[in-house]
């Protein structure tokens, strides 16, 4: 659809396009480029006050791309099978030719990707913008969320260190602690009595496969439903509430050129990053590729702390706060499902932090900073201070979400803006 | 132990008793400090070639008898630290390998877990799994312990099946170990420092050269690429800062009629 949203307007585009001449011409009778280009971003408005937050969904979009390539190579030279996996590993790090830099673009890219996507779901949770009549696009955004787990979980089992085996032993154990069908349900997962050869190849599978096809279709729908109402802004005012006589926002600007430029911007930045962690730090102290992971699987010696990646510690923290392990597991359930209800649960009548009052705030800013302490806590011994600190951090944590519907109805809110506020 | 074995150890508690009574006094004026081992650091430099070549040879001579390097063939081995082809051949490869060889070790596993009780672990991936320091640690904290199986045993990894086979470099210590007292009463024994009993070859300069070369060779064998991935990061960095500084310059330009 064109910018009115109107069929006559596709029609005229496509019409326009196919009676020119030569290359282009030619094409657009037979298929519809020059549409897409207009509709998609020539013509597609987005509100002219994005600031630094808005840089993370591209970005997101380049790291998925940057997975997909790199893992593609990694994937020529990787041998699964509990008997080859770690030796085809160190031979990629050690004679591919820059199968290192592959390796590490990847690794490096896992963990990237999950801070991008938390930031990208900060800001989204900042600027109100899983409210109507974005829930669904929250939704899509939700449901890359739990893939992306699910992938970088199985990658992270596919080298074969023995973190790789004790971290998918306590990860898919979490599954068993679900009353009646938990052990069976665990045995059909691992499609063995332990975690062995035979996940290994099933987590290829889904890694390489299933799952990187689930994730770019609903990268697809994500856009698709981006694109039908529109990106939110910092202030949280629809944009297409004010048009001008031709039926385009004032507020908004076409996406290209001024977004791709803005763009360029950020992903250059992001890549400098990107790049300093892969040739200076790709370990990240242990954090990116553990120190455990360069021994081989061995399910007789249990590494002496086993912590699942940065990114799941949060939830995990979580899990180990609880001394009975069912309880525990559905808390973890929660911790994680709980984003999916925000778009319900927030009965606040503005959208961006910058009209929400105290209220809000504050339990906002308790919930980042529990996130951040458990994200911490996580990565630290289940015992004494560790685990009693879980507990009282993760009071905060679900009171932002449970006691949302109470508290974003009495936050003193201030007036919003009729429009954007733009200090260009 | 032979004869001579147990003469050198008479004689070397004999030396080293009043080194014993005197680490029985509080520390003070006088007293030895304690050794803090575990923030000794490597701090070894992957790009001295001259320190990774001793390294190697360290290696070969020293650790290959029972330690492989599974995953390092002998011919990049010599083309990264610069190790010509003839002394390659003629000092490094063992009869019966060539050069396009991964290292492997002389020693059948099934022989030495009987010997040892485990099989020696191949080291490819030591500096990488344990780190630089503690291969450092441990190479320097073997001390003579009459209780364990081997008649030695490590401060950085507590009864190790490994022997001190470095004694005859760096002689035979006694760990001195203090007794403190805990609040709740009751005492522990604490490492001290150590005493040496048997001078070795080396002085403590030439083996502590000789740990931090051997260090730095296991360092690279980790990652053969590091040299090569930090010089070229300079680069790749450097353009993606250019790059930032043009893209900022367009963005600029381009939104100067947005208001």
């Amino acid at each position: 659809m064109a910018a009115d949203g109107s069929d006559n307007a596709y029609d005229a585009t496509r019409r326009q396009a196919a009676a020119q001449g030569g290359f282009w011409g030619w094409l657009n009778k037979r298929f519809p480029a020059e549409h897409f280009l207009r509709s998609q971003a020539l013509e597609y408005y987005a509100p002219k006050n994005f600031n630094f937050w808005y840089f993370f969904g591209f970005i997101a979009i380049v790291v998925l791309v940057i997975q997909l390539v790199s893992g593609i190579f990694l994937t020529m030279f990787y041998k699964v099978g509990a008997a080859t996996a770690f030796d085809s590993v160190a031979y990629i790090m050690r004679e591919v030719d820059y199968g290192w830099l592959i390796r590490y673009i990847h690794s490096t890219g896992a963990s990237l990707f999950f801070a991008v996507i938390y930031l990208h779901m900060y800001r989204g949770i900042m600027y109100g913008s899983y409210k109507a009549p974005r829930e669904l696009l929250w939704l899509f955004g939700m449901v890359i969320y739990l893939a992306l787990m699910a992938e970088a979980f199985m990658g992270y089992v596919l080298p074969w260190g023995n973190m790789s085996y004790w971290a998918a032993q306590v990860i898919v154990n979490i599954f068993g602690t679900i009353p009646v069908i938990g052990g069976g349900l665990v045995q059909w997962i691992r499609g063995d009595y332990g975690i062995s050869d035979a996940t290994l190849n099933r987590f290829f599978a889904l890694h390489v496969v299933a799952i990187p096809l689930i994730l770019l279709l609903l990268v697809v729908l994500h856009l698709v439903a981006l694109r039908q109402v529109g990106s939110n802004n910092p202030d949280g005012v629809e944009i297409k509430a004010h048009k001008d006589s031709t039926g385009r926002p004032i507020d908004g600007i076409p996406f290209h050129p001024y977004y791709t430029v803005k763009d360029l911007v950020g992903i250059s930045a992001f890549l400098t990053i990107f790049a300093l962690i892969v040739f200076y730090i790709p370990t990240f102290g242990g954090l990116f590729l553990e120190h455990a992971n360069f021994t081989p699987a061995d399910p007789i010696s249990t590494p002496p702390e086993i912590t699942p990646s940065w990114y799941f510690t949060p939830y995990y923290a979580i899990l180990r706060a609880v001394p009975n392990k069912s309880v525990g597991a559905l808390l973890l359930l929660i911790s994680v499902l709980a984003y999916f209800f925000l778009p319900w649960l927030d009965r606040s009548p503005v959208k961006s932090i910058r009209y929400r009052g105290w209220v809000f705030k504050t339990f906002f800013g308790l919930f980042t900073l529990s996130f951040v302490g458990l994200m911490y806590l996580g990565m630290q011994p289940a015992q004494g201070i560790y685990v009693v600190l879980s507990r009282i951090l993760a009071v905060p944590y679900f009171a932002f979400f449970v006691l949302m519907p109470l508290y974003s109805r009495l936050d003193p809110v201030k007036p919003v803006p009729d429009r954007v506020t733009f200090h260009g | 132990m032979g004869k001579l074995g147990t003469l050198v150890l008479a004689s070397a508690l004999a030396l080293a008793l009043p080194l014993l009574s005197r680490a029985a006094e509080p520390p003070g004026a006088g007293a030895i400090a304690p050794v803090d081992w575990q923030n000794w650091h490597a701090d070894n430099d992957v790009s001295d070639l001259a320190s990774l070549q001793r390294g190697a040879r360290n290696f070969m001579n020293y650790c290959e008898g029972c330690h492989a390097l599974k995953y390092m063939r002998y011919q990049r081995m010599g083309s990264d630290l610069k190790i010509p082809n003839s002394v390659l051949q003629a000092n490094l490869v063992p009869p019966g390998s060539t050069a396009l060889d991964y290292i492997s070790s002389p020693m059948p596993s099934a022989d030495a877990v009987t010997w040892f009780g485990k099989a020696p672990p191949d080291l490819s991936d030591m500096a990488r799994y344990k780190g630089t320091n503690y291969i450092y640690q441990y190479l320097k904290t073997f001390y003579q312990d009459p209780n364990s199986a081997t008649g030695s045993n490590n401060l950085a990894d507590p009864n190790v099946a490994m022997p001190d086979v470095l004694s005859d470099l760096e002689g035979v210590k006694q760990a001195v170990f203090r007794t403190v007292k805990q609040p709740n009463g009751q005492t522990e024994q604490v490492f001290d420092h150590f005493a040496t009993l048997s001078p070795g070859n080396m002085t403590p300069e030439q083996y502590d050269q000789f740990v931090r070369d051997t260090v730095n060779f296991l360092d690279y064998v980790g990652e053969p690429a590091q040299v090569q991935r930090r010089s070229m990061g300079i680069w790749v960095v450097l353009f993606l800062l250019v790059l930032t500084g043009v893209a900022w310059l367009l963005k600029r330009e381009y939104w100067k009629d947005v208001h």
